[in-house]
């Protein structure tokens, strides 16, 4: 028998997303540009005089670290062909609460406490931005301008990550196209123009309860830190703003919850759900699937809901009864407790530190009022549900391990039933990794909903009961 | 009553869950020498891959079990005593039943290849597998598969994810053709090769080289070609797993023979899933299914019988999921394979790029008979309800958009179809 040696050409690069593994000569080159600006930002935040405000200063940092990042990004999956490729996810330190995932959420929970609590210790960070600042808003920067900054920058960098990500699956781009445009144009650039025109800024796309000073009495609303400044509060302007913020909180959330589920805010418009499936994307994986948090998430979400509601009609009726209730400042007590504990505590310092350790959600999941809301309208009165295809599940649990809101999408999928759930933002992402096809996130007719093998009567009943029938 | 199942896959686990939902009082013992719970086979990969770790593969919490009521054994079980009603477990445990499912699987084939229990050669079936092939994976530089289904594209994806070189032994000369219309096959073997894997088809395995040492050094193929590699994968099908019905008077064939209500020839032992061979009238082949799918479909069946019952197995209008490397593949109804005796009338339809692909096959009386897909998804109850109301492919190609499953903003390939595939159709 004749044998001839066949050979085959030497180890490729692994298909595996450059998260995951040590990175090639090129990544290198442009993790050093990531690693020099940002070198030279940490030189700025600890040794404020070294740039001072130096124009060029800010350019050069941010601009290494933004053609660093896509450069890395790009070479790290230019050779992975279109699809799904969570390879290596769950071997990665950073990826799978290693030490890298301590110390990355470490790192980002000190910056939310010196934030919050110590802003002024950031100086040496936001007077790089002053420039900017001035011609953007036209006054100088503070740690509020840097971190709706580098916020943005996030958003940005980390979208162009999915586009790469996820360049076969138009669901996915176009979403994160959109939480990139609503981050950068309606929650930076016009509230920075605006500040500028109106010395007082404006966010279209918050609402109450997010915002809860958008649908407080006037007396709270108009003035120094309120929604609309003092000398804009009677004119046409003012005017808009207040039955914009009333509109979209009482009408527009119903009605386009009703159409197309929450996800039509949490995953597509809201700059927390944005930062969260942009830059919260390589953390997915970390939301707890257990029947435990979820019984914890449903106190937790509506209890936080329950809290503003009952603030709000507080507020109003004390300002109706001329203050006699909660005397002449009210709304003291409740910006205490909710801008301490709600805010700061937990959209920021849980909600975003805690990324490498619990998923990027853990605000959306169980704090959010706005969710809460959302939800609710979705889970009883939604046209949105994702449909399950018959028989095809096999059980895999991509779509759960890869569901950041931790549900257990995996428990409907295999029993035949469409999932229902308040929790749900609508990502798309289960769609996406499901290996068989079985998933999809659609606006059908209300009736048909829950259509399935599963009989809708008993689906609600197992949701009532948060337990999966034997 | 007490019920002893034996295999907590699928099948086994399936049948333990309905049979809580049809009865609270039944005493149910579910045994498996392979894990102590429940987890998806399917997903085996996708460990390895580093997609999911271990506890992300299994279905249900473990809270789920006691909850149930279900009771988990993790033993092997030795032998079946039959007359005396009770089970042999390894650690001399003996548990006895008053009526037994037998769900135990299928293993790998092995065709009595030299070297095929060398270190190194291992089958994708159990946890013990993928164990095996972790620890073979270190240093690993290349591989050979052997067996073109769907655990060895699997396997190749898996390697290929490390870096390592995959070389895949075909016997057949398209990928997976006795399933696959040939045009299908032709295009699976292109997304393999795409990605760099050195797919050999119309070739087989004749040897596997010791390297001195207890450990695989090489394959030789039919052809005379070898190739140097650490680790040989088999996955040249899988067959009924019988170890466990060895001296007892259960009937065997090729699997464990039952009759369409699941029972073997021992009254109260039932067997389900990929280790049954379900008997048929005369003059049509026994079913031995060894798809997830129907796994489920008989564990449903089995509780039900177990409970005094006597409904029979039909697993309905067939239908099969798959996935190779990024090409999803799905199939409804009938669709005659490249290798099939019996061919029937049949309208494709190939992107240009070819990766996406709908195939509507005909009856010999003008009724669709089935719909496959490549890269594009399918509604599974749609695709059914066509069939099973008999109609003809004009009415498909008419209403084919409500059968598109495709994520929103997708390109609407039913668009293309139509228009492809319109013309062909006799009014």
């Amino acid at each position: 028998m004749s044998t001839t040696l066949v050979q085959i050409g030497g180890a490729r690069p692994a298909r595996v997303g450059p998260e995951a593994r040590t990175p090639t000569a090129l990544e290198k080159a442009f993790l050093a540009l990531v690693g020099a600006g940002s070198v030279m930002f940490t030189l700025a935040l600890f040794a404020p005089k070294v740039f001072g405000s130096a124009s060029w200063a800010a350019p050069t940092m941010f601009g290494l670290i933004a053609v660093g990042s896509i450069g890395y990004l790009w070479s790290g999956y230019g050779h992975t062909t279109p699809g799904i490729k969570n390879h290596g996810i769950f071997h990665s330190s950073l990826a799978n609460r290693g030490a890298l995932a301590w110390l990355a959420g470490i790192a980002v929970t000190t910056f939310y406490v010196v934030l919050y609590w110590h802003g002024e210790a950031l100086e040496g960070g936001y007077q790089l931005l002053d420039p900017f600042a001035q011609k953007l808003t036209g006054s100088p920067a503070d740690h509020w301008f840097l971190y709706g900054f580098l916020y943005t920058l996030l958003v940005l960098i980390f979208g162009g990550r999915m586009f790469l990500k996820y360049r076969h699956n138009r669901y996915q781009l176009i979403r994160t196209a959109s939480v990139m445009f609503f981050q950068l144009g309606l929650a930076f650039l016009l509230p920075g123009v605006l500040k500028k025109i109106w010395a007082q800024d404006f966010y279209f796309t918050y609402f109450w309860p997010l915002k809860p000073d958008y649908l407080l009495p006037f007396d709270y609303v108009i003035g120094e830190g309120g929604m609309i400044a003092k000398e804009w509060s009677g004119h046409a302007v003012g005017r808009f703003m207040v039955i914009w913020s009333a509109v979209m909180a009482l009408g527009a959330v119903p009605v386009l919850t009703w159409f197309f589920g929450k996800r039509w805010y949490c995953s597509w418009v809201c700059g927390c759900g944005g930062l969260a499936e942009t830059f919260g994307d390589p953390f997915r994986q970390l939301s707890d699937k257990s029947e435990k948090a979820w019984k914890f998430e449903r106190w937790s979400i509506h209890g936080v809901l329950v809290f503003i509601v009952l603030f709000t009609v507080l507020l109003w009726v004390n300002d109706a009864t001329g203050r006699k209730l909660l005397g002449s400042d009210g709304s003291e007590l409740f910006w205490k407790t909710y801008g301490l504990f709600i805010v700061m505590a937990f959209s920021g310092v849980v909600g975003v530190g805690f990324y490498p350790l619990m998923g990027s959600r853990v605000w959306c999941r169980y704090g959010c009022p706005q969710a809460a809301i959302l939800g609710i309208f979705q889970r009883f009165f939604s046209r949105f549900r994702i449909t399950t295809n018959g028989g095809q599940c096999i059980s895999c649990g991509n779509c759960s391990t890869y569901c950041e809101m931790g549900i257990d999408v995996r428990s409907y999928a295999q029993r035949g039933e469409n999932i229902v759930r308040a929790s749900c933002v609508g990502c798309g992402v289960c769609a996406a990794v499901c290996p068989r096809g079985v998933l999809k996130l659609e606006n059908g007719t209300f009736g048909g909903r829950y259509d399935g093998d599963g009989k809708p009567w008993s689906a609600f009943k197992d949701a009532l009961r948060g337990r999966p029938k034997a | 009553m007490h019920v002893a199942i034996v295999g907590n896959g699928i099948a086994g686990v399936t049948a333990a869950r309905h049979l809580r939902k049809l009865d609270s009082s039944v005493r149910i013992t579910l045994i498996s020498g392979e894990t102590d719970h429940h987890w998806s086979r399917p997903a085996l990969m996708y460990v390895y891959m580093g997609h999911m770790r271990w506890e992300d593969v299994k279905p249900y919490e473990d809270h789920f079990w006691p909850r149930n009521r279900i009771d988990l054994v993790r033993r092997w079980v030795t032998s079946i005593d039959v007359e005396g009603r009770q089970l042999h477990l390894d650690g001399a445990r003996t548990i006895p039943f008053d009526k037994l499912l037998l769900a135990v699987g299928s293993k790998p084939n092995k065709f009595g290849w030299p070297g095929q229990d060398l270190r190194g050669v291992s089958g994708m079936v159990s946890l013990q597998d993928l164990q095996a092939i972790e620890a073979a994976s270190v240093g690993l530089k290349h591989a050979a598969i052997v067996g073109g289904g769907l655990i060895g594209v699997e396997l190749a994806e898996m390697f290929h994810t490390r870096g390592i070189d995959v070389t895949f032994l075909v016997r057949e000369h398209a990928y997976w053709n006795h399933v696959l219309p040939a045009e299908e096959g032709d295009i699976v073997g292109e997304v393999i090769r795409a990605e760099g894997i050195d797919l050999r088809l119309e070739t087989e395995l004749t040897e596997i080289v010791d390297d001195g040492t207890g450990q695989v050094g090489a394959i030789v193929d039919s052809k005379g070609d070898r190739v140097e590699v650490g680790f040989v994968g088999l996955t040249a099908g899988v067959r009924p797993n019988l170890t466990v019905c060895a001296g007892s008077p259960i009937a065997t064939d090729r699997g464990i023979l039952v009759d369409r209500t699941l029972v073997t020839n021992v009254e109260g032992i039932y067997a389900a899933g990929d280790c049954a061979q379900v008997k048929t009238p005369e003059g049509h082949r026994d079913l031995i299914q060894a798809v997830w799918y129907t796994g489920r479909m008989m564990g449903e069946v089995a509780a039900r019988n177990l409970l005094g019952a006597s409904d029979e197995y039909d697993s309905g209008t067939w239908f099969n999921s798959a996935k190779f490397f990024d090409l999803e593949y799905q199939v409804y109804g009938y669709v005659p394979s490249a290798m099939a005796h019996h061919q029937l009338p049949s309208l494709a339809w190939i992107s240009p790029d070819r990766r996406h692909a709908c195939r509507l096959v005909e009856t010999e009386d003008g009724k669709l008979s089935g719909i496959s897909v490549l890269g594009i998804r399918m509604r599974h109850r749609v695709c059914e309800r066509w069939i099973e109301e008999g109609r003809d492919l004009a009415y498909v190609l008419a209403h084919l958009r409500e059968a598109m499953f495709d994520p929103e903003f997708y390109r609407r390939w039913d668009r293309d179809i139509v228009a492809a595939l319109s013309g062909k159709v006799a009014a």
